[in-house]
């Protein structure tokens, strides 16, 4: 299977409720009239657009259609695809790596949105591209934790540094930056507690794991991941935003996009807070991540198939 | 993407109409946008919100204004009526069968929370003097049992596993046995989290209820879930049917609106609320609350009762006084800061203010204890006239209260913008409450 066909695999069921009911919108209207535009606002609300961004996209197709760059429901799709494509793609930037040494990633946020298993997989991808992989088990305070990441490292082959439930998860990074430069790994993925956004002491405790890993490699760390479930509202707008603010967050993870919920609100988060869409969630095995491409998954959400 | 609490917007939507007697079809119109973009913003269903609406406006239209109360107060005390009601108008429990143990069985979605709500929940039984027993039926995310026994370990409680090589209906079963043995009163049952999509995963659930007959089977929704809430939770009730509902992660600023998608396409009441990490973070639902949270207006009603509880009463009553008198001074704002730091952590108490669900704002009021000693120096720097009245602190004024208080000029300054903050809030309170009975801190669309 090709990545286009996999991406589009692992999509089909983000592809299907968002694109059939515009399918359905386009078969069923013969001109744009304010009943059809009412529908597609509501396709785009249900997918977790938001309002906000849902009534821009509205308002940017009815410039289009006085514009006349729109003239039938059939020419919406491909309005649609380039402009939320367009949104998705802007300033995006590849994966950063170090010039030399470890490149670190530091991967945050809410509880129970898929980060041990994104670290998990993620290690997975790097490992099968041939780089010393390292993971660094970062949240010592849920119970048990720990042993997940280490099965999680057991399972994809690849070392995991850690310490007891309970210790100071900077004492971790530190220790894990020491053992990723030592041992001359490639790559160093930090799993970190998930906290809620708007708890204060936590998010400190963030930025005191950063603060501890750029005082040892001041570039580093090289991308500060933000996983969001794709089963999050507009939440995740909120989630972003505070993150960010916290740790400079350099992407996103969107993960469970195999379920039926179309994790629309990334748009958003694009448009308002300028976050890109790095890597997509797709299951709970080690391969089921793929790399996050704007373009095809703006043509995924649309295409006609 | 500053949302405004749904109050404000409508206060300032109905400026213009202010004393008119009945509620015009283009008055509930107006409103009725504002509070749909309210309820979508909150992750109400959309569908549910258009239907809500629709019903809202025909039994707003055309309805006399209460003499006491503002045409936006009025219009926000029949949406909030009528959010109340839609969650359940009063609280659920748990059933407890005459003849024990009662099983009880958790499901959901992946990451939403069951393991530890599981945990809670035992906690919260053996309280109230029950004997609970934990059961690991989670097999397939990697530590998921470990996780279920280290926090049965914390509370006490036995947890009953078989590994990860048995079936959940093997486990569940053994599981019912051993808790006959022991005589444990509670069996609950933590599985694996899964995609309503997931047929093999949902019969295996199905199995499960086959085999143990749970007397409860309870969904654990995160409180931040979107648009999908609905779609999930018609899944899983139409496989399983669903006794009840659990929503966690309220402990954040999630408004929550799939409380409401969920309980209107299960019909089945949401008997708790997961407000945080720790293992007795478990708390009843109560509708009223979850309505003005949705709508963006705070759980004023939970700030209430919590500050009741810890705030000294006087101070309190003498507090309120002031306010209504606007003779709110810096001395009663560090006073107040004082007080409340005693109620928990600040951000969950700004929290539930209206208003404050806003972050933006929130930001500027967020305070650590290092933050409150700063307040405190610069309060104490002042003279009693400048406490009084801070429109006395000019530019120079400023410096001397930073020098003598060790802070820069700069720090002043944000404690006086929090200040203006906080009398604004407190303004907005007072106004809403004009019109309350006698005692309490009510707001007057709130029995
Ligand atoms: N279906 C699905 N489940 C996922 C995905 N990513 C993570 N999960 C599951 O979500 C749950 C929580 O994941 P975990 O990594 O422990 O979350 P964390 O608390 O953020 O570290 C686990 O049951 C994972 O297997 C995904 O892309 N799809
Ligand atoms: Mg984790």
């Amino acid at each position: 299977m090709g990545f286009f066909d996999r991406l589009k695999d692992g999509l089909s069921k983000t592809r299907k409720g968002f694109t059939e009911k515009i399918e359905q919108l386009i078969t069923g209207y013969a001109t744009i009239d304010e009943e059809f535009l009412e529908e597609l606002e509501a396709v785009l609300l249900m997918a977790d657009v938001g309002v906000h961004t849902t009534m821009q996209l509205i308002e940017d197709i009815r410039g289009a259609i006085k514009a006349k760059k729109i003239n039938s429901p059939e020419e919406l799709r491909p309005f649609l695809a380039v402009r939320i494509g367009k949104i998705l793609n802007e300033g995006m930037v590849p994966l950063a790596r170090a010039t030399e040494g470890p490149t670190v990633i530091v991967v945050v946020g809410v509880n129970g949105v898929g980060k041990t298993t994104t670290i998990g997989k993620l290690g997975h991808y790097y490992h099968d591209q041939g780089n010393k992989v390292l993971l660094a088990a970062g949240d010592t305070f849920r119970a048990a934790a720990i042993d997940q990441l280490e099965i999680w490292g057991q399972r994809i082959d690849v070392d995991v540094i850690c310490q007891s439930e309970g210790s100071d998860p900077a004492a971790v990074a530190y220790d894990a930056v020491q053992a990723a430069k030592a041992r001359k790994a490639d790559i160093l993925i930090i799993d970190t507690a998930g906290r809620i956004h708007t708890k204060s002491n936590l998010m400190e405790e963030l930025k005191k794991i950063h603060r501890v890993i750029s005082r040892e490699i001041p570039e580093a760390p090289h991308e500060v991941l933000l996983v969001l479930d794709a089963t999050t509202g507009q939440n995740a707008i909120s989630q972003a935003k505070l993150f960010k603010e916290a740790v400079n967050v350099t992407g996103v993870v969107l993960t469970k996009l195999d379920g039926t919920a179309k994790g629309g609100v990334v748009v958003a988060i694009k448009a308002d807070l300028g976050l890109p869409v790095k890597w997509i969630g797709v299951g709970e095995g080690a391969d089921d991540l793929r790399p996050f491409d704007p373009a095809e998954f703006a043509e995924a959400l649309f295409s006609k198939n | 993407m500053v949302f405004e609490g749904l109050a404000d917007k409508l206060q300032q939507t109905f400026k213009k109409l202010r004393g008119r007697g009945k509620l015009s079809e283009t008055d509930v119109n107006e409103a009725m946008r504002e509070v749909r973009v309210a309820l979508l913003e909150a992750d109400v269903n959309f569908k549910v919100a258009k239907d809500f609406i629709a019903k809202v406006k025909e039994r707003a239209i055309g309805q006399e204004v209460l003499g006491s109360l503002s045409p936006a107060q009025h219009v926000i005390k029949i949406v909030n009526d009528e959010l109340t009601a839609l969650m359940g108008g009063t609280q659920s429990r748990i059933t407890v069968s005459s003849r024990p143990p009662t099983v009880v069985m958790m499901v959901g979605l992946q990451g939403a929370g069951k393991t530890t709500t599981a945990g809670k929940l035992a906690k919260y039984l053996v309280k109230q003097n029950k004997k609970p027993l934990l059961v690991a039926a989670d097999i397939y995310r990697p530590a998921a049992i470990k996780q279920l026994e280290v926090l049965g370990q914390q509370l006490e409680v036995p947890v009953f596993s078989l590994g990860d090589k048995e079936s959940p209906v093997v486990i569940a079963k053994k599981a019912m046995e051993h808790a006959q043995a022991y005589a444990r009163d509670f069996v609950i049952i933590d599985t694996a989290g899964r995609l309503h999509i997931n047929e093999e995963l949902m019969g295996e659930l199905k199995a499960v209820k086959q085999a143990v007959k749970p007397h409860e089977i309870l969904l654990v929704v995160d409180a931040m879930t979107g648009q999908d809430a609905v779609t999930v939770a018609e899944a899983f009730n139409k496989d399983l049917g669903l006794d009840g509902v659990i929503l966690t992660k309220l402990d954040g600023d999630a408004r929550g609106g799939a409380a409401l998608s969920v309980k209107k396409v299960t019909g089945c009441p949401i008997k708790f609320t997961g407000q945080g990490e720790k293992l007795d973070a478990l708390e009843p639902f109560h509708p009223d609350r979850m309505a003005s949270r949705i709508l963006g207006m705070g759980d004023v009603l939970s700030l209430i009762e919590k500050a009741e509880s810890t705030i000294d009463f006087e101070k309190a009553q003498a507090l309120e006084k002031k306010l209504r008198k606007e003779e709110f001074t810096l001395e009663d704002f560090l006073d107040q800061l004082q007080q409340v730091r005693k109620l928990g952590p600040l951000e969950n108490i700004l929290g539930m203010l209206p208003g404050m669900g806003d972050l933006k704002k929130l930001k500027d009021v967020q305070i650590d204890e290092k933050q409150v000693k700063r307040v405190e120096a610069i309060i104490q720097s002042m003279t009693t006239q400048e406490r009084r009245d801070p429109s006395l602190l000019n530019g120079s004024r400023r410096k001397r209260i930073a020098l003598g208080s060790g802070t820069k000029v700069q720090d002043v300054n944000r404690l006086l913008k929090q200040f203006d903050d906080a009398k604004k809030m407190m303004k907005r309170f007072q106004g809403m409450s004009k019109h309350k009975k006698k005692g309490g801190f009510k707001l007057p669309f709130m029995q």
